[in-house]
């Protein structure tokens, strides 16, 4: 049985249309006009206990709505979502005591306390036993490298010792699904290897299911060998992290060290040229001939050193997304024609 | 197993409290910001003099207006502000997402901040005692200090508390609005003036004439303060059984329908919500 069940779920927005400069205001005043966004519009996919996936998506794409549905934050406008067994909009205390949403951009941290404070609210509110409380704020604290801090206002926190006590603070419940949006946001390289690192042994300890929304590709490599990928509200993709790129990126890189500088010209026959600079070039070639084309550059050409990379992540899911802009369009061409 | 236990009040309120401590020049400021009733004091005791006021002596409306701004101290409310920003934020949410209705934090919240403000009320209830030592010591006219019996300054403190609880109901209630129009607190004049002028701040319930005396008195504003504040500051033999038991039953029964419609909207605002902006 899954943990998380999302089927056909959808969510439009009413939103005020308000056109600018004195005129607009004056219209907006007397009679304001509304118009609906469809932000998630018939999403659905399920999510096995211990499962982590990515939920990759542009600006917009309705990442965050989907999110709030699953938790019980907002109601959806149609479809139904499962969570451990439980509706999430009727936010029924045993429901919300096995999940947890952590956002990298809001924090639930008390500013002006020390984060110790905030965390035994939440131990007093999750009914941890005070003891057992504090064993598990000292286990986290280790993994999290945290000790003054705990013991500090939040303001003068960093951002990255913020969101490690955030971790704490959403996790010492030991929830048994995540939902997380953009828990590496505006972190440096260290404390998003971190957070990383604290995620995975979460994982790993508590087999909890977790739903990651970032813009950090490293964030989804690391955690994730499935994704959901989401545009204008329509799931474009969901499956391995691997088949994005089989599916996605058709072309892979050759890289060429070379004995004698060669033009141009001469490499053309094998595929599309990234760069030359005479002795070493990058080609992009189909992947269905690959084998056969590094064998004729191999014959062909006075090769020193080749290697086969594919592209990078975050060069595929561009791609992914300006397909999803691509099909739009046509559907909108195919609707104004038809 | 519910979340709200004795261990998650004391936590909640030392936690609130310690929050209050933290700017201790806000606090005596914000205890300086609710001195209108002393204001009100010298305004009255001038007036009381002038005898105006049949019955109503100088000593009378020093003594009832220190008691007003005594229980003003444990009736402010400003959860309207509060929760207009946290819906305006998207701060609410998290808050939504724990397992206890948010009622009980935002009640224990003012109840630490009461309790930071304490001392500081006492001190310039004091220095009321020092500029009228009258009000407490009694003059020739009314002999007599100023110590009520222990069980009108336990009924006062039950009416002070349950007249935050009515005061704090019905701002909560006007501010549940922000599910749908966001920019709550203007909506806090609706209840702000009447509050003003009918909850015995200004002027003291008792010196209206009847007629409209008897029509306030179906209101909920004057059991915000005059109630309270009558079980201190007035006469013994206008404390009787009738008056505390009207008193007490208009405050349940108006916080009961309150707390009724008050469940009803968040019921809706919670459908409607939209976490914006988290």
């Amino acid at each position: 049985m899954p943990a998380i069940s999302v089927q056909s779920l959808s969510k439009t927005y009413h939103v005020a249309d308000k056109q600018p400069g004195l005129v607009g205001t004056a219209r907006h005043f007397l009679n304001r006009k509304h118009r609906r966004i469809e932000a998630v519009k018939e999403v659905s996919f399920d999510i096995a206990p211990g499962e982590i996936v990515g939920f990759l998506g542009p600006n917009g794409a309705g990442k965050t709505t989907t999110l709030k549905m699953l938790t019980g934050l907002i109601h959806p406008s149609a479809g139904t979502v499962d969570v451990l067994g439980h509706e999430p909009f009727k936010r029924r205390a045993d429901y919300l005591r096995q999940i947890t949403l952590v956002m990298g951009n809001k924090q639930q941290m008390i500013w002006d306390l020390p984060p110790m404070d905030s965390l035994q609210v939440n131990a007093a509110v999750y009914s941890i036993p005070e003891k057992e409380a504090q064993q598990r704020i000292d286990g986290f604290a280790e993994l999290l490298g945290l000790k003054e801090e705990l013991t500090q206002p939040v303001r003068k926190l960093s951002l990255g010792q913020r969101m490690k006590c955030e971790l704490v603070a959403a996790l010492l419940h030991h929830p048994k699904v995540l939902f997380l949006d953009e828990p590496t946001l505006g972190l440096d390289v260290n404390a998003q290897t971190a957070v990383r690192k604290f995620l995975k042994e979460y994982n790993d300890q508590h087999q909890a299911s977790i739903l990651l929304t970032s813009h950090y590709m490293a964030d989804i490599t690391a955690l994730c060998r499935r994704v959901v990928v989401i545009h204008k509200g329509t799931i474009l993709y969901d499956g391995s992290l691997d088949g994005v790129i089989e599916r996605f990126a058709p072309l892979r890189e050759v890289k060429l060290d070379l004995a004698e500088p060669v033009d141009d010209a001469a490499l053309r026959p094998y595929g599309e040229i990234e760069s030359n600079d005479g002795r070493t070039a990058r080609l992009l070639v189909q992947r269905e001939q690959l084998t056969q084309t590094v064998g004729r550059l191999l014959g062909e050409q006075q090769v020193e050193d080749l290697t086969v990379t594919d592209p990078p992540i975050e060069d595929v899911i561009a791609r992914l997304f300006e397909s999803g802009e691509e099909d739009e369009e046509e559907e909108v061409a195919t609707d104004e024609h038809g | 197993m519910t979340a709200l236990t004795p261990r998650t009040l004391r936590v909640y309120l030392t936690t609130f409290y310690a929050l209050m401590v933290e700017y201790r020049a806000e606090i005596f400021l914000w205890a300086i910001a609710t001195s209108l009733p002393l204001i009100m004091m010298g305004v009255w005791v001038e007036a009381a003099g002038s005898e105006s006021f049949p019955g109503f002596t100088p000593l009378d409306a020093a003594r009832y207006f220190i008691a007003v701004f005594v229980v003003r101290q444990i009736t402010i409310c400003w959860v309207i502000h509060d929760f207009e920003w946290l819906v305006v934020s998207g701060k609410l949410s998290p808050m939504l997402l724990h397992p206890i209705d948010p009622i009980v934090r935002f009640i224990l919240v003012h109840i630490s901040e009461h309790g930071a403000r304490l001392p500081f009320g006492v001190l310039l209830v004091v220095l009321c005692f020092v500029i009228v030592p009258d009000a407490l010591l009694g003059n020739e006219q009314q002999p007599g200090a100023w110590v009520p019996a222990w069980w009108r300054i336990l009924l006062a403190l039950v009416a002070s508390y349950g007249a935050f609880l009515l005061r704090f109901i019905i701002q909560y209630t006007t501010a549940l609005c922000a599910f749908w129009i966001e920019r709550v607190s203007a909506l806090d004049g609706i209840n702000y003036l009447p509050y003003i002028f009918l909850s015995g701040l200004t002027v003291p319930i008792h010196l209206l004439p009847d007629g409209v005396q008897q029509v306030i008195l179906w209101t909920p504003f004057p059991y915000m303060l005059w109630f309270p504040a009558q079980l201190i500051a007035a006469p013994a033999e206008q404390i009787t059984a009738g008056f505390v038991i009207r008193g007490f039953g208009t405050l349940a029964g108006w916080g009961g329908a309150v707390f009724l419609v008050n469940r009803w909207l968040w019921r809706r605002g919670l459908k409607h919500y939209s976490a914006m902006g988290a």
